[in-house]
């Protein structure tokens, strides 16, 4: 566990670097928690992915996965690696401040 | 006349449909149990055909013969459920209204959805042996396989019994030992999850395990394209995996009807359901069982059974109108064949991990430990399958809920140091 600085606040991070507490999280700090997996500037097709993952979160309690985001986010799997490199569901999960994907058990 | 309609003849359906029947006077409700054929394979030992170690007719029998004769057996696709009029439309064009419906129609493979899967190559130099044409036509590949780089790919979670793939990988190895050509096969395990599984003490396990028979581990592979001319897994993020051949198992979905059915699935087509008593979100008198249901629980025949007591408990509560039992805990109880007449044993819930030590008590079957033991206990498990679990038989000693003794917990220290 680490404390770092986003947007102004003090915040915990988990090992993973995904936000403790998804409560505390605000749009504000998304830019910076984009810009520590290397995403600068945070563009609009991110945003649509960022805020439907929270949306998600926020009515089923989990995060969605890569395919799942491929079927409903209105942004196909190609475009969402182009957007995440490093894995969508999971990079996009950390950025919109919720806990990583359970989808795999 | 109450009704109960239950959609899949499968493990789920089977031995909810047996268990009710003894509990439920049939003149008091009717069962139906709807199928699209009558075929019922055992599906844990299709991991046994392409070694050529059991034949698709040892391990498939008819569905009706696994019912009680007191329940009806309809064959037939399901086209659509009309949640609002509590009413099963079915593909022959028959109606079935219901008090109770539940579904267990499992999941089914989508081969379809990635790319070049089912393209050239297909059952040439790309296989699953999670279907038993699959199964069969890879036994004989194998027989003919020169040697090469002989690649196992899970394309994307959720997977029926997540460990297959990797048993494969171990009785591969046993496999090209026996033949006298190991030297001449690389194995590669391919894995969309960070590591060889998802829970971290069997993770570890099962990864030192793949090290030690000298199977490659790449994790983190998302697939996105299978090119089966050139020989190729291509990932999302372009990454390469070459192969002389590949054992792929396909994203799953629910059944086909259940997208078909507005206000019943999730976009998957599995149906969201309370993790303790199984009753559907969609509405109070559906549930469901099994690979169907959208549980954080592992899609496994050992999950069904566990799940079988609570289900059929709670659809008697809630025809008289009683509370729920919230009881069911995310039982899973797997073997996990390894190759040389050994197997081990994973025993887990929603909240405790595979742990090592000894189930169901402190002088049972070792946990997440090779024996052979174990492996005749899989061996054994078909013959149960069949005459006691989907019959709905009790198994002394064996309970629906996990046990919590025999178990070696790891000590809070040693967690600290894990998860650091």
């Amino acid at each position: 566990m680490t404390t770092t600085t986003l947007a102004g606040m003090e915040i915990e991070l988990d090992d993973e670097g995904f936000i403790v507490d998804p409560e505390r999280w605000t749009e504000a700090m998304a830019a910076d928690l984009a810009r520590h997996e290397g995403i600068d500037p945070l563009t609009d097709r991110h945003w649509q992915v960022v805020r439907f993952m929270r949306c998600e979160y926020e009515a089923k309690g989990s995060g969605p996965t890569v395919r799942v985001l491929g079927k409903t986010s209105g942004v196909s799997v190609k475009e969402l690696y182009q957007l995440f490199p490093r894995g969508p569901a999971k990079i996009a999960a950390k950025i919109a401040g919720i806990p990583k994907p359970r989808g795999c058990i | 006349m109450k009704r109960i309609v239950i959609l899949g003849g499968g493990t789920g359906g089977t031995l909810t449909a047996n268990r009710l029947r003894r509990v439920l006077p049939a003149d008091e409700t009717s069962i139906v149990v709807v199928d699209q054929d009558d075929v019922h394979v055992y599906q844990p030992g299709l991991l046994f055909v392409p070694f050529g170690l059991t034949h698709p007719d040892d391990i498939t029998r008819s569905r009706r013969r696994q019912l009680h004769r007191d329940i009806e057996c309809r064959t037939s696709p399901v086209d659509r459920v009309d949640l609002d009029a509590d009413t099963v439309h079915l593909a022959d064009g028959a109606t079935l209204p219901y008090d109770v419906l539940v579904v267990a129609t499992g999941a089914s493979l989508a081969p379809e959805e990635t790319e070049g899967l089912t393209g050239p190559g297909w059952m040439e130099k790309v296989f699953t042996f999670y279907t038993p044409d699959g199964a069969s036509a890879l036994a004989e590949r194998l027989t003919f396989f020169p040697g090469g780089r002989l690649v196992v790919n899970v394309v994307e979670m959720p997977i029926k019994c997540p460990v297959a793939p990797l048993e494969f990988c171990f009785l591969a190895d046993w496999y090209f030992q026996e033949l006298g050509i190991r030297d001449r096969v690389q194995l590669t395990y391919v894995t969309p999850l960070d590591g060889a599984f998802t829970k971290p003490v069997a993770s570890a396990a099962l990864g030192g395990m793949l090290e030690a028979r000298g199977i490659e581990l790449v994790t983190e592979f998302n697939t996105g394209s299978v090119d089966g001319e050139g020989g190729r897994l291509v990932s999302w993020d372009d990454r390469e995996v070459p192969f002389d051949l590949a054992v792929v198992v396909p994203v799953h979905n629910g059944a086909a009807y259940v997208a078909n059915s507005p206000g019943l699935g999730d976009e998957l087509g599995f149906v969201p359901t309370d993790e303790h008593t199984l009753q559907s979100k969609a509405r109070p008198n559906i549930f469901a069982i099994g690979d169907a249901a959208a549980l954080p629980i592992s899609k496994a025949g050992s999950v069904t059974h566990f799940e079988g007591e609570v289900l059929v408990e709670n659809i008697q509560r809630f025809l008289a109108g009683r509370s729920l039992d919230a009881s069911y805990d995310g039982h899973a109880n797997c073997f996990i064949e390894t190759g040389f007449q050994k197997a081990m044993l994973i025993d887990f819930n929603y909240e405790t991990e595979p742990l090592p030590g000894h189930y169901p008590g402190r002088h049972g079957l070792p946990l997440l430990k090779e024996s052979r033991l174990n492996h005749l206990g899989k061996l054994l498990f078909q013959s149960f399958y069949w005459h006691s679990l989907l019959p709905g038989h009790d198994l002394p000693g064996i309970s629906s809920a996990m046990p919590a003794q025999g178990k070696d917990r790891p000590r809070a220290d040693q967690k600290e140091a894990r998860a650091s």
